[in-house]
């Protein structure tokens, strides 16, 4: 299989050999048990019973009083954030791989404690790759992420943040790839995670056009996602991609521009647009909420963005803090920093009845924000 | 027949002097890496030695033009660079290619574009213990000159054992490949030297060779002896 033309150009498995042989099993397995009635019902029962799905839409009449703009409440699922949809479908997988140990890396945390949390609840070893600078801004995560057992493992070179810890993490794989599943926390890797997480994340978006469609009558002029690695808006978007006149806008740190500003690169195993130079070195990313410092993206964004089915735009630091800030104090919602960036944009758009995925909330940012707010 | 002895240095200003130590002191071919930001294949010591030639400004020209200088030096000696993907998507692949043969090197080596892939260029191609029969013959039919066979599952560096799993690697490979057979990954002192001769037809050398070059030419050529005493 050369899996290289997987999103347009994008995509591949760009690998050393000692993983392929795994990709090669983890390719089979999903294709499997996406045919397999007993994994969907298995996770569909997780999902409602354990997570919290479906989550509810709520109308934000306060934050944006001349519009109809909806908040798909991906934050009010268990763990805080959209990042538990991919990590218990993952587990169910990684469970019929016969993998026994479990390795992440996360930025915010939030794919952390994720996957700690289903690791928990399954009793598999879990060792999850952080970066230094993002232990210190995301504190609570490591000790809830500690608390339910897994070994947190800090990353101490490079920009110690995100990149660095998918390094690691994919490093330790190539160890011990004989007993371990890697849970990778967004659509970004070697194929095929790209579309396992897609496809794991995509419930947001099919319950989403269900209920906007519930509310509304009618779909979303605009759908607006934050996007790191690109997991949540992935998952938002694919409910929609299909309907030609729904406007979708992804957004991006201003500092971490991977589709805005990057060039076409290799990172993490896949081809995709990255933040480096001319030599194709990475370059380091620079954002106020760790689940969106990274330089890379999901493959199929370059992909959406090349073809024009997606718009990708920035939204600063102190944009995404005033929106953080005013959504707290509109409608009594504390949104996590990544989504704080959709939210800045999307009460700009010139359209009026706006989905906005709200992929996780903001306690684990509290002491940032407040430092960067007061 | 003796056993080729392939050396592993990072890329910079003193490379044509530290790959001249290392043909002295009995080194076959010299392996010369472009550094990487993040190569996800190497374990500390590449890594950092990586961050450190990138630190100097060891771009992909710079990379080059030391590539050309080894070239002056050693007329005779395959000089493999050795890297990653994102240097060759950045430059251009083919001109990649051409570049780096007409600066002198001999083939090169991309730790994380497995055989099948881009196989129109010509590379080292890698096997690993978790190989299956089906990709060790694939990488066999499209590797350049010898194949490598990486020791173990895990990324570069030193270890205290030579792999367990590199006799079965040996055996699997010897019945689908005829090319000659290197080891490499993890290999750093005489005794790994002369155990994975026995079994391979050459050793690759790379962390521990890092080490020693560290401390200038003289000692790595005598480290690079100490392997060549024995195999
Ligand atoms: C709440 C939240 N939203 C978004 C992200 C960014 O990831 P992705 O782009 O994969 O959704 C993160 C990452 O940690 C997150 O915690």
């Amino acid at each position: 299989m050369t899996a290289a033309t997987e999103f347009g150009a994008y995509g591949g498995r760009y690998v050393p050999e000692t993983l392929i042989p795994a990709l090669d099993d983890l390719t089979s397995k999903w294709s499997e048990l996406q045919r397999d009635e007993s994994f969907r019902a298995e996770l569909n029962e997780l999902l409602t019973t354990y997570a919290g799905r479906p989550t509810p839409l709520t109308r934000a009449e306060r934050f944006a009083p001349d519009k109809r703009l909806y908040l798909k409440r991906e934050d009010l699922l268990h763990t805080g954030a959209h990042k538990v949809n991919n990590a218990l479908g993952q587990i169910v997988l990684a469970r019929r791989l016969g993998k026994h140990r479990i390795v992440a890396e996360t930025g915010a945390g939030q794919h952390g404690v994720a996957t700690a949390t289903v690791c928990a609840r399954f009793g598999l070893e879990c060792v999850v790759y952080m970066g230094e600078e993002d232990m210190r801004r995301q504190q609570p995560n490591v000790e809830r992420m500690r608390l339910m057992g897994a070994t947190v493992m800090p990353v101490d070179f490079g920009t110690k943040t995100l990149k660095e810890a998918t390094s690691e993490a994919i490093r330790d794989w190539i160890a011990n790839v004989g007993t371990t599943h890697y849970l990778i926390g967004s659509c970004v890797g070697p194929a095929p995670y790209p579309e396992i997480v897609r496809e794991l994340q995509r419930v947001i978006g099919d319950e989403a056009r269900e209920q906007i469609l519930a509310a509304e009558g009618r779909l979303p002029e605009a759908v607006v996602a934050c996007v790191g690695g690109g997991s949540n808006a992935i998952g938002i978007f694919y409910g929609f991609l299909d309907d030609e006149d729904v406007r979708i806008v992804g957004v991006e740190a201003a500092g971490a521009a991977s589709l805005g500003t990057g060039r076409a690169g290799v990172l993490h195993g896949a081809r995709s647009s990255v933040l480096a130079d001319e030599d194709g070195q990475i370059a380091d990313a620079h954002s106020i909420s760790a689940g969106l410092d990274y330089p890379g993206v999901g493959p199929e964004h370059a992909y959406l963005r090349d073809i024009g089915r997606v718009e990708y735009v920035g939204a600063t630091d102190a944009e995404a803090l005033a929106a953080f800030r005013d959504l707290a104090r509109t409608e009594g919602i504390i949104p996590a920093l990544e989504p704080s960036h959709a939210l800045a944009r999307a009460r700009e758009l010139e359209e009026e009845l706006i989905l906005v995925g709200l992929s996780g909330r903001g306690d684990k940012d509290l002491a940032e924000a407040l430092r960067h707010l007061t | 027949m003796s056993k080729a002895l392939v050396v592993y240095l990072m890329a910079g200003p003193d490379t044509p002097d530290l790959a001249h130590a290392a043909v002295d002191g009995g080194a076959d071919t010299v392996e010369i890496g472009f550094p990487f930001s993040d190569p996800l294949a190497d374990g500390p010591v590449i890594r950092r030695a990586a961050e450190r030639a990138l630190a100097q400004g060891m771009r992909t020209r710079q990379c080059l033009d030391v590539l050309a200088r080894t070239r002056e030096r050693l007329p005779g000696t395959p000089l493999i660079p050795m890297t990653y993907s994102s240097l060759l998507e950045a430059y251009g692949w083919e001109r990649f290619a051409e570049d780096v043969a007409a600066s002198g090197g001999s083939s090169m080596i991309v730790a994380d574009l497995p055989a099948g892939e881009r196989p129109s260029l010509r590379r080292v191609q890698l096997v690993a213990p978790t190989s299956t029969d089906e990709r060790i013959a694939l990488a066999g039919a499209e590797t350049d000159g010898w194949l490598y066979l990486v020791t173990i599952a895990g990324t570069t560096g030193a270890r205290g054992e030579l792999s367990p799993a590199l006799p079965g690697l040996v055996e699997r490979t010897r019945r689908l490949v005829d090319a000659p057979l290197y080891a490499g990954f993890g290999i750093s002192t005489p005794a790994h030297a002369r155990a994975a001769t026995e079994l391979a037809d050459g050793i690759v050398v790379g962390s521990a060779a890092l080490e020693a070059a560290e401390d200038g030419p003289e000692a790595l050529r005598d480290f690079v002896a100490s392997l060549r005493a024995v195999i």
